[in-house]
């Protein structure tokens, strides 16, 4: 298989993943080497472990569980908005966490919108508020993953089921159930990993140290104790856990592709009777209203401190667009070869890809710091350093949005592109991207959303002169100046979408989304 | 002619600037925002010392003294400015700061002598409510009563840690009790202060864990006198928060001169209107018109550093088991 002749080199990509490879294990080997003999893990840490799992595999279930009839609701549907919806929808997922549970709070809250209506208090914190959260935050990326799943059955099996009078039931064998078994187990995958690493909201919404995660252990370690090899230690088990959940989703995750297609735009016979219509509309409305009430409390409470901002935070707003735009090429550097390579059968790259998102950002920050302070001051680096971990922190996600496409691509016009001597850069440059365009502006879309909102490491590595706008945003409130921090967060959400919208739209031929 | 002595003085110039020498402050990141007291200082502090003052902002206290350690005796910071008491056993521990030779009379509601570090500003950890609440008279009272707190992780945050040996101080083997009576009243526990703050001003919570002194934030930067702090009788507990000149610094003599500059009025007077808290030295003006209506604790609780250093992981102990019941 590996020594097929392919359309594609993998060796780029093999290159690229490597680099990301070097980089998160290297600073974790960073992190262990500066260790002194600690304590090692205890009690505490192992419930911290436990509850991380739990809380992690809940709100993945639940946030995949509920993408997927939203997703098929928004795939069977067209109405006027459902664009600018979908963008929409990307937002909570680009916010930067403190901002968000706030917004979320403004609604669910115990003096929230929802409490006020009902004239008690409703009791958000714990287990349920912590996948609450996590829900709110993921739901709109395990849609768009399915809504492409969606996307990738060409028009013409539509077509052929309406044709052979095929109705939602048999289109949902026939159709939808094979491509779900494609693309749920990696949505699955991806969320768990991002709720392994969450913190601050678990910890907000948990209601107490009861919710105590492996990052925080890892906070503890690091700064209560000075226990670098605990903090190592913690980390290794974050990716050992995020590792074993994506070979259970890459042995899962199987079936053969829906073949080639001519790439006209989806018509949809079925789902037209009144129950389905109905069905749809609820679950296009309840995610809305669950998603897009914190942004309007968000926006709401933004408003009257827009005018209040000042100037340093418009300069904190340029660095966090450049620092985004930087991290975006990075990405794309390295996920269109990874994805590339591993449509041509390397698969365990996207392993490597998901190291990123697995190792906890404090561990990598400190690695990082270790070996850069060596050599030159890391701060004349913080950018820089912010926009490389920002690239590989997105990497998953791009994966996931890249792979699938990557692969359909080979599958259906290798062959040909070899008969006609067409592999290589031609390949790459005649059909691959080409064909990949939609794909690559959501990827770099999110990329640079998720950059924008990042606090990551530049807390780590912040210069008093260059900050970007979420730190900005953080020393905002740290000052009390809560009324501008609200008006900095949403300049921060409007920059974000504008970016993501940017580029989605820039990847999109037709009229499909 | 000319043109040699131009040279010479262009020359001349380059060299002093060169030569210009530069003190590296490290601090916690709310001490360098726009906001905080840091842009003042460096302008006034460069104004007298021929200097280049540096200050390079990291997380909160703890970060900092977490980053100190990372660097060791090669880190480049002159001046570590920002720990507080629950941090300077385990910095001193640490061999890498220098002995001080500032001696003032300092304006603390208890005496500090320290020969590593200077306090430069303190405040009273205190419970802020809105002012039409009548706020409860010691932690028995607020464990009692229906009120909501948020506060924070000691794990993650200073003023957190400072709640926990504000109650171990109070009541040292008694402490459990007094957790698990206000276990039913703590809404939520946040990574920080600033999320805390937010939590009670978007009205989460009856009160927050912060200072008596953010009332004056309000009273003075808002023209709102809407907020209130409350007195326990227990006393409340004291931050002081201190700077200590590293050992290893290679600018040794420009660091005594900042360390004593820090306890001088034009370093004190900006302390209470930028980093909200009480100057260590009071200046000659007074404090800021406020500061009068500010609640005043009748006990100031603080233990010395090593006192928190050995309470520290016990209490830790005994406040997970209250609050994970």
């Amino acid at each position: 298989m590996a020594h097929r002749a392919q359309p594609v080199s993998a060796k780029p990509g093999i290159g690229a993943a490597l680099c990301v490879a070097v980089l998160i294990l290297g600073s974790l080997l960073a992190v262990v080497l500066r260790a002194e003999a600690g304590r090692g893990l205890g009690p505490a840490d192992w419930q911290a472990v436990q509850f991380t799992v739990v809380q992690a595999l809940l709100s993945a279930g639940l946030s995949v569980g509920l993408a997927v009839p939203v997703a098929r609701a928004l795939a069977r549907r067209r109405f006027r908005g459902r664009r600018m919806l979908i963008t929409l929808l990307g937002a909570p997922f680009i916010l930067p966490v403190i901002v968000a549970v706030l917004g979320l709070l403004e609604v669910f809250g115990r003096s929230g919108w929802i409490s006020q209506l009902l004239g008690a208090p409703v009791q958000i914190y714990g287990l349920h508020g912590v996948v609450l959260a996590h829900v709110f935050f993921n739901l709109p990326l395990a849609t768009r993953l399915i809504l492409q799943g969606w996307q990738e059955i060409p028009a013409e099996r539509f077509r052929l089921a309406a044709q052979l009078g095929a109705g939602p039931r048999e289109i949902r064998t026939l159709l939808e159930y094979p491509m779900l078994r494609r693309a749920v187990p990696g949505a699955l995958a991806v969320v768990f990993a991002i709720c392994l690493t969450s913190f601050a909201v678990a910890l907000t919404l948990g209601g107490g140290p009861r919710a105590t995660t492996i990052e925080l252990a890892i906070y503890q370690a690091f700064r209560f104790d000075f226990d670098l090899g605990r903090a190592a230690l913690l980390s290794c088990i974050q990716i050992g856990l995020t590792v074993g959940a994506a070979l259970v989703a890459l042995r899962v995750s199987s079936g053969d592709g829906f073949g080639a297609g001519l790439d006209r735009p989806v018509q949809r016979w079925d789902g037209q009777g009144l129950g389905l219509r109905v069905l749809d509309g609820g679950m296009i409305g309840l995610a809305t209203a669950f998603l897009v009430l914190p942004l309007i409390a968000i926006v709401l409470s933004g408003v009257p401190g827009l005018a209040r901002l000042p100037g340093s935070v418009w300069n904190a707003a340029l660095w966090s667009v450049m620092v985004a735009l930087a991290s975006t090429a990075i990405l794309l550097l390295l996920a269109v070869p990874i994805a590339a390579a591993i449509a041509v059968g390397r698969q365990r790259l996207e392993l490597a890809g998901l190291l990123g998102l697995a190792a906890s950002p404090l561990v990598i920050g400190t690695g990082l710091f270790l070996m850069i302070h060596p050599i030159a001051d890391p701060f004349a680096f913080a950018l820089p350093v912010t926009a490389v971990v920002n690239a590989v922190m997105a990497l998953p996600f791009a994966l996931r949005i890249l792979v699938p496409r990557a692969r359909q691509v080979v599958a259906e016009f290798g062959r040909l592109g070899m008969m006609l001597d067409m592999s290589g850069w031609p390949f790459v440059r005649f059909v691959l991207l080409p064909r990949m365009r939609a794909q690559i502006g959501f990827a770099a879309g999110l990329a640079a959303a998720l950059s924008m909102g990042d606090l990551g490491v530049i807390a780590l590595f912040a210069d008093p002169e260059v900050a970007t706008l979420p730190l900005q945003i953080y020393r905002l409130m740290g000052a009390y100046r809560m009324e501008a921090a609200a008006g900095g967060s949403l300049l921060l959400l409007v920059l974000s979408m504008s970016l993501f919208w940017i580029f989605d739209r820039g990847g999109r031929w037709h009229a499909e989304t | 002619m000319k043109y040699l002595a131009f040279a010479a003085s262009v020359f001349g110039a380059t060299a002093a600037f060169a030569e210009t020498p530069e003190l590296t402050v490290y601090t916690y990141d709310s001490f360098v925002s726009d906001w905080g007291p840091g842009p003042v200082v460096e302008a006034a502090f460069e104004e007298v010392c021929g200097c280049d003052l540096k200050f390079v902002g990291a997380g909160d206290g703890a970060a900092l003294l977490a980053r100190l350690r990372l660097e060791g005796a090669r880190s480049d910071a002159d001046v570590v400015l920002g720990l507080d008491t629950n941090l300077t056993a385990a910095a001193a521990e640490t061999g890498l700061f220098a002995p001080h030779a500032v001696s003032v009379e300092y304006d603390l509601p208890v005496a500090f002598e320290d020969p590593l570090f200077v306090p430069f500003d303190w405040g009273y950890f205190a419970f802020v409510h809105n002012a039409d609440l009548q706020g409860p008279t010691d932690f028995k009272a607020l464990g009692a009563s229906d009120l909501k707190i948020v506060i924070q992780d000691p794990r993650s945050s200073t003023p957190g840690l400072g709640l926990l040996m504000w109650v171990k101080e109070a009541y040292g083997a008694d402490a459990p009790a007094i957790w698990d009576g206000l276990a039913d009243n703590i809404v939520t526990v946040t990574k920080g202060w600033s999320e805390a703050y937010g939590l009670f001003l978007e009205g989460e919570a009856d009160m927050v864990l912060s200072y008596t002194t953010s009332p004056a934030y309000h009273l003075i930067a808002e023209e709102d006198a809407s907020k209130a702090a409350a007195v326990f009788d227990e006393g409340n507990y004291m931050q002081v928060e201190v700077a200590g000149k590293l050992a290893a610094s290679d600018q040794s003599e420009l660091a005594d001169q900042f360390l004593a500059f820090m306890v001088s009025d034009a370093f004190q007077s900006v302390i209470p209107t930028t980093n909200w808290m009480y100057p260590a030295v009071t200046p000659e003006a007074g404090l800021p018109d406020g500061f009068d209506t500010l609640a005043q604790p009748g006990t100031s609780l603080l233990m010395s550093s090593q006192a928190a250093a050995d309470a520290r992981d016990e209490a830790l102990a005994e406040w997970l088991t209250a609050l994970s019941q």
